[in-house]
């Protein structure tokens, strides 16, 4: 997902807002407790998970060879724990095409990123993500957006929580 | 499955530092992980684009960043499937210069053991230039 850097942060006046503001409020609060379609399954290829883990550093054989992943008890290679990332961008996508949303892209920055998982993701894995609208609370003329992507497999089973929480920046 | 590599969770004790691992970003590493992720945001691969919204420099994805710090953690577990959960907040960018890239410092420490649950929590300082990049960095694994 495209988001402005964490640094926009300060440099967008975050730490200077004003406590109270009731104009402006840059997210429409009626998004806390939306619960967005499924979407569209993600087939996790073997070769995407080697891609994202030579990206990341990630040189356990575990990410790379079959039989390795095997041999630790798993169908197949496994992907390293910031993947599930991959998956929750088409949630957040959702997210920032709600019309009513109010939530204006290049005032997006990146505030806090969390995975929990069930069982690691592995090569071969369908998964669908369903995106929640936990929570909105305003700071100030700026907003943060809490949204939690359920990804789950084929089955239905829970695989892993992606949760990102995003400062929506308002009028300055 | 657990192996004889596996850390044992009555060894650890709280305030161990169990990783400590420096790694270096590149910009053909961010090109890499701009490929591999989906995030295209030219602000970590541009310098124009860098420049024109103000920022000091091409700036290193905060994921990637994420990503590259819990590597610390997987290399001392022995299996990337023992995170069971890992949270950070963006508290500062980490400019990556086009010649130098820059160099990311990760230390990880014992935080809190659950013996019930056969869970430590491990907790990260991750530093570039001198200062934290990622606040409350804290990495679950389960070595049952």
């Amino acid at each position: 997902m495209t988001m402005a850097g964490p640094f926009a942060l300060r440099r967008l006046g975050f730490r200077r807002a004003p406590l109270v503001r009731l104009a402006s409020v840059p997210v429409n609060p009626e998004l806390q407790g939306r619960v967005f379609a499924p979407t569209d399954p993600y087939l996790v290829g073997r070769e995407k998970v080697r891609e994202f883990s030579r990206a990341v550093f990630a040189t356990n054989p575990i990410n790379h060879d079959p039989a390795a992943a095997v041999s630790a008890g798993y169908r197949d290679i496994v992907a390293p724990p910031t993947f599930a990332v991959v998956v929750q961008e088409s949630t957040l996508a959702q997210l920032l095409a709600v019309p009513d949303a109010g939530i204006d892209f290049s005032r997006i920055v990146h505030g806090e990123q969390r995975f929990s998982y069930s069982r690691p993701i592995v090569a071969g894995d369908e998964l669908t993500a369903t995106l929640s609208v936990t929570s909105i609370k305003t700071l100030g003329a700026n907003a943060m957006v809490t949204a939690e992507s359920s990804i789950v497999d084929a089955t239905g089973s829970h695989v892993v929580t992606a949760s990102s929480t995003l400062v929506v920046r308002g009028d300055a | 499955m657990s192996t004889p590599t596996t850390p044992r969770l009555d060894a650890l004790e709280i305030g161990q530092v169990v990783a400590d691992a420096d790694y270096r970003i590149s910009r053909d590493g961010l090109v890499r992980y701009a490929g591999a992720s989906g995030d295209f945001n030219p602000i970590h691969y541009r310098d124009d684009v860098a420049e024109a919204v103000g920022l000091p420099g091409v700036l290193a994805h905060g994921m990637l960043t994420m990503g590259i710090a819990v590597q610390s953690v997987v290399d001392w577990l022995g299996d990337p499937g023992r995170i069971v959960d890992y949270g950070v907040r963006f508290t500062r960018p980490v400019v990556v210069d086009p010649i130098e890239g820059a160099g990311i410092a990760v230390v990880a420490k014992v935080g809190a053991l659950d013996p019930d649950a056969g869970e430590a929590r491990i907790d990260l300082t991750v530093t570039a230039h001198g200062g934290t990049v990622l606040g409350k960095a804290q990495v679950r694994v389960s070595l049952r």
